[in-house]
């Protein structure tokens, strides 16, 4: 079969075919090997991605779109009513606000603190292992018990802080009730669970950097805060640019420290601090409308990778401007 | 003497278990037999190996081994797998009613439930609206098992009954006696039953005299006592003939929402929020001095305030109430619907209900359970030894209302819990909160 391939492509204008010489059964394999194998290996991801990640991505869209059932599997076509509900619904307005609230209040500072630990890490100390393994350890504890913990910290009434604050004359802060209180605790939650984390991978990215970097720089009269800010920053761009996507993309789906944040688990009595995957859990499991579970979930999908688009350009260009990529591709012309 | 007592009582008990059992055995596989012969034909299909599966959340008092419990004095399952050597039985206890909830819904309609699934009273509504996905187990041998209201909450429009009673949470009065004593009020449980006995306005009187010598709160939040009046009603939100929602027309929902916002307003609520941190530090430091009281709830104060001294009033306002329990039902589609009919209807038998009363003081929800020695001779210490027995038993008698809950029952008294706890935190006032519940209301249909 194949040779009569060839034959037919033989006679064909621009003779390509001459130059290159025939291969033979084994090359042509050893070709398709090289060809094929990668996409063969990483094909075991891609399929259980399809089945676990892509088709209830799809199937989310497609139930958007009905008013469903989720026990008789079944639902009524509504258009894009569940989107316009949603939209217009001032709860979702609300867990929008909240949700951006506990996401500034929570990866900023959460970055911040994990930059600066993890240069300290970076730093000739004792016992290193300790104190890197040690700034993990919060990462281990499971949320719940994270929430239990801060419960007893943020009570409202015999809560930790509030006792102290009490001692020192000043007012009790309604932690539960107001709104921006509500949102620092759960925010302290989410980064005592994370700023060990993101520490570390971002300690890993400075382990990297060329010491020869550093020495030149102090050569050349730069003190430590220079050469953090124009060696240390620019050489572990692309991993803090990974660490802010990654939390961009959980902090915009925090759920689990709201929801244990009180007992009734539905985001507060005025929806203090309801974020908007808490929103949806309530749509959904709560208030059995999995349709309009499921536009809420497509419209975060949404929010979430044009947030993740827009912190992707807004790093890349202001963490050590231009010059670094520059460069990097000139070097590859050349 | 009490040990010789009750090694005589467990003697009895035991004697009139295998008795039961043997009873049990009997009139299940004779009713079954007769069935089966009538529908398929198949003889004696009760013999053959079938393994049957059972999932319960918390803990229902079946299997210490399995519901992670201290030691039960009985263990329901291997007895019915001694009585019944065919059937073997593979028991899953989910750890929160949540998520035994979230599992039940999820695998209702596909299939993949256990035989014998338990459900909580509060989902109970709405497993009612896919009813016919359960099997009907009503039976003339059934008749008579359970309280009325029981029965009628798990009957369908078609009176279809789909689920066996299993615990029920008459509700009572319990009071921080040293809180009472400091106010000058009754410190007796007949006395404070006597003064609390009436409508919800002898409540708040009572309320109103605590908060005037004592300055503090009288209960703990508003939703709290809002779950205790709501539940008198016959139709608090919705039309029982077609489901339609009638929450804001309704005067007595009105009435409710203006009686505890006015009570609120003098200082009766705590604005405590049930199970939060606050709210059992609060039960110890003596924040509020009432709380509704249902039979499962008495552990709760024990716990909460250990060195508190708390009694029962044998006394619910405006006759009784309920709060919690829990049902066993049958999902149709199973593969041994009958064997699993048979064994929760053992489970729910009165002999079982008082024994997993025993286990771990579900109160039962049939009369004859709730009337054996067991339940009757049962004493609670921490509440200066209340016959906590017999009171709820005469709290179970009262109550006489089951309210109907449809569609929308549940994020409509979630609104209106939000409204309450809006006015209770002192987020809006009261009217405010009526015009949020209105609007939220609104929003639903």
């Amino acid at each position: 079969m194949t040779t009569t391939q060839q034959q037919t492509e033989a006679p064909s204008p621009r003779e390509p075919q001459r130059r290159r010489a025939p291969l033979t059964w084994r090359q042509r394999l050893g070709r398709l090997d090289v060809k094929l194998s990668p996409y063969l290996y990483i094909a075991p991801f891609w399929i259980v991605f399809a089945i676990v990640g892509l088709f209830p991505i799809v199937y989310t869209a497609v139930i958007s779109f009905q008013d469903w059932d989720l026990v008789r599997n079944q639902g009524t076509l509504t258009g894009f009513d569940n989107f316009a509900f949603v939209l217009q619904d001032r709860e979702f307005w609300m867990s929008l606000r909240n949700t951006f609230s506990i996401f500034l209040l929570s990866s900023v500072p959460q970055l911040i603190a994990a930059t600066f630990i993890a240069a300290m890490l970076d730093k000739n100390i004792r016992a290193k292992t300790f104190w890197r393994m040690g700034v993990l350890l919060p990462y281990v504890v499971a949320p719940v018990a994270v929430a239990l913990i801060f419960s007893n910290l943020f009570g409202d009434k015999y809560g930790l802080i509030n006792t102290w604050l009490n001692d020192f004359g000043l007012p009790k802060i309604a932690w539960h009730v107001d709104v921006i209180p509500s949102h620092i605790a759960i925010a302290t939650m989410v980064n005592f669970r994370w700023t060990g984390y993101n520490a570390l991978i971002l300690l890993a990215a400075m382990q990297a950097i060329p010491r020869d970097l550093y020495e030149a720089a102090a050569i050349d009269g730069a003190g430590a805060a220079r050469r953090f800010f124009s060696v240390t920053l620019p050489q572990i761009r692309p991993t803090l640019i990974f660490v802010i996507i990654t939390s961009t993309i959980g902090g915009l789906q925090v759920f689990d420290e709201p929801r244990m944040y009180d007992t009734r688990g539905n985001g507060g009595s005025n929806h203090q601090w309801e974020t908007v995957t808490l929103y949806l859990y309530n749509e959904g499991w709560v208030n059995f409308n999995f349709g309009r579970a499921a536009a809420i979930a497509w419209i975060l999908f949404l929010i979430i990778v044009a947030f993740g688009l827009l912190n992707f350009a807004i790093t890349r260009r202001f963490i050590a401007g231009d010059a670094a990529p520059k460069k990097a591709k000139k070097k590859v012309k050349k | 003497m009490s040990l010789s007592r009750r090694k005589t009582t467990f003697g009895i008990a035991a004697g009139a278990a295998t008795l039961a059992i043997a009873l049990a055995g009997c009139s299940g596989t004779s009713s079954d037999n007769s069935s089966d012969t009538a529908t398929t034909g198949t003889s004696g299909s009760n013999d053959a190996p079938v393994t049957l599966t059972l999932a319960t959340f918390n803990q229902f008092g079946y299997s210490a081994s399995s519901e992670g419990g201290a030691d039960y004095k009985y263990d329901l399952i291997q007895e019915y797998m001694d009585a019944h050597p065919n059937v073997t039985i593979t028991y899953n206890v989910a750890d929160t009613s949540n998520t035994a909830r979230e599992n039940f819904f999820t695998k209702l309609g596909p299939g993949g439930l256990a035989d014998v699934e338990a459900i909580e009273v509060d989902w109970l509504p709405e497993a009612m609206q896919y009813s016919d996905l359960l099997a009907d187990i009503s039976d003339p041998s059934l008749d008579g098992r359970w309280l009325d209201w029981k029965t009628q909450a798990a009957t369908d429009k078609d009176g279809r009954l789909i689920a066996y009673g299993t615990d029920i949470g008459p509700e009572a009065i319990c009071y921080n006696v040293d809180a009472f004593k400091e106010a000058g009020l009754p410190t007796d449980p007949t006395e404070v039953a006597a003064a609390l006995d009436g409508d919800w306005s002898k409540f708040f009187d009572l309320g109103k005299q605590y908060h005037d010598a004592t300055g503090k709160a009288f209960y703990e939040e508003n939703a709290a006592v809002l779950q205790g009046m709501i539940g008198q009603l016959e139709a608090p939100y919705e039309n029982p003939s077609d489901d339609s929602i009638t929450a804001l027309d309704n005067p007595e929902v009105k009435s409710i929402f203006d009686q505890l916002t006015t009570a609120s307003g003098e200082g009766l609520s705590a604005g405590l929020q049930q199970w939060g941190d606050d709210w059992a530090a609060g039960m110890a430091n003596g924040d509020y001095a009432v709380t509704l009281c249902p039979a499962w709830f008495l552990g709760v104060i024990e716990g909460n305030a250990p060195d508190g001294h708390w009694d029962i009033a044998n006394v619910f306002p405006n006759g009784g109430g309920n709060w919690g329990g829990s049902y066993l039902t049958v999902p149709a589609n199973g593969a041994n619907v009958d064997a699993a009919k048979d064994l929760a209807n053992w489970l729910t038998a009165p002999e079982q209900q008082a024994k997993a009363f025993e286990n771990v003081g579900a109160f039962p929800s049939s009369p004859e359970a709730a009337n054996s020695d067991a339940v009757q001779t049962y004493t609670r210490p921490y509440f200066n030894n209340a016959e906590a027995g017999k009171i709820y038993t005469e709290r179970a008698a009262a109550v006489t209302v089951s309210p109907y809950k449809g569609s929308h029952y549940f994020q409509i008294n979630d609104a209106m819990v939000n409204a309450l706890r809006n006015v209770d935190t002192g987020t809006m006032s009261a009217d405010e909160a009526w015009k949020q519940f209105q609007s939220d209301v609104k929003a639903l249909s």
